[in-house]
């Protein structure tokens, strides 16, 4: 089987599957963050608005697709000056891009617990491959799915012009993230 | 004019003393400048300059009062018991903004969220939490402790050029990086 037609019937196992679609997000226990360093200075910043679509079995981690959107408007570093200037084109442009966008194009099994998310990141319409460690705990029904992973912001355009200087704010951002699903079967 | 070797400040207090005097003057005229800037990376550029700065003129005022307290100053000169203690308010009040500046500053940029890293190399511990009404609460603070110590700083210049121009008694000449 080649490798198209083998993509074509996962995709179509995955679409005939409902229970696949069951996984919800719930914002309100979930965090992403991110973190900056600014002349040495580690500065914490975070994603207030996000919604992700998961069609996610444990057992079958490879049929796995998640979607993920994070609108950039809603970055914050804590004062109302630096958020006014997250919008700016230089650094988000959130009126021509106002979402980030991650899509998966594979998910495997790392360990108990832990799966490896490979996918598509778009932001400001630049898309680069990222690899995504996950580790999965399960409580009451729910499911944390946390891990971090780094991206390099001038890849994505993020801090043009005047602040390309990574000596001023290095080009490695660290994105941390808890995400609380409901409807994941056990692990 | 001749002064006798023992009517000097010893040579480390002459040196903190000029170092201390250029680096507050600086880090006070960078502040005024940058506090008005947009963003702008020149702006992060001086506020961590001026970070770095204020915790160096920080360590700079440990040593300088050690060695105050371990080394005797020269004799008092003879004057008025009022200037005289005039004089000692201003040294003491002065002394006091040295640790009361740099570190008012420190606290507020730890309570904004950007803990100090000296240099850029060494991250320095917050000793308040980070805290958006205590930043605001602590800002006009390391301002207006400023503004006392330049006041105080142009009163301690204004004495000694008295002392120099005035009296005529050879003050200047024991704070003088020159040697007799």
């Amino acid at each position: 089987m080649n490798s198209t037609l083998s993509l074509a019937c996962s995709l179509l196992a995955a679409a005939s599957l409902p229970a696949l679609a069951d996984q919800k997000l719930l914002p309100a226990q979930s965090e992403i963050s991110f973190t900056s360093k600014q002349m040495g200075v580690p500065v914490d910043g975070k994603f207030r608005k996000f919604d992700a679509q998961v069609a996610f079995e444990p057992n079958k981690p490879e049929a796995a697709k998640i979607g993920f959107t994070v609108d950039l408007a809603s970055a914050t570093l804590g004062s109302a000056e630096t958020d006014a200037e997250l919008a700016k084109p230089d650094w988000f442009n959130t009126k021509l891009f106002p979402q980030a966008i991650f899509q998966s194009s594979g998910v495997k099994a790392t360990g108990p617990g832990k799966f490896e998310v490979t996918g598509k990141l778009a932001i400001k319409s630049i898309s680069h491959d990222v690899v995504v460690p996950v580790t999965l705990a399960q409580a009451g029904g729910q499911t944390t799915a946390s891990g971090s992973f780094a991206i390099k912001r001038l890849d994505f355009k993020i801090g043009d012009g005047d602040w390309k200087d990574t000596s001023m704010v290095a080009d490695a951002v660290q994105v941390k993230f808890k995400l609380v699903l409901s409807g994941v079967g056990p692990l | 004019m001749t002064t006798a070797p023992h009517s000097k400040y010893s040579t480390p207090a002459i040196a903190l003393h000029w170092l201390l005097a250029l680096a507050l003057l600086t880090s006070f005229a960078v502040g005024l400048y940058m506090a008005d800037l947009p963003f702008s990376p020149q702006r992060l550029k001086l506020y961590n300059w001026h970070k770095w700065a204020g915790v160096t003129i920080l360590a700079l005022s440990v040593a300088r009062l050690l060695w105050r307290l371990t080394h005797r100053p020269p004799a008092e000169l003879p004057m008025p018991a009022w200037q005289a203690r005039a004089s000692h308010f201003t040294h003491g009040a002065l002394y006091l903004l040295f640790f009361a500046v740099p570190l008012v500053g420190w606290a507020y940029s730890s309570a904004a969220g950007f803990p100090v890293v000296w240099f850029g190399v060494l991250p320095l511990p917050d000793f308040v939490p980070v805290s958006k009404a205590l930043a605001e609460a602590i800002k006009p603070w390391h301002g207006a402790l400023a503004w006392a110590l330049a006041a105080l700083a142009v009163l301690h210049v204004a004495g000694a050029l008295k002392h120099h121009f005035i009296d005529r008694d050879g003050l200047l000449a024991r704070m003088s990086p020159k040697r007799t």
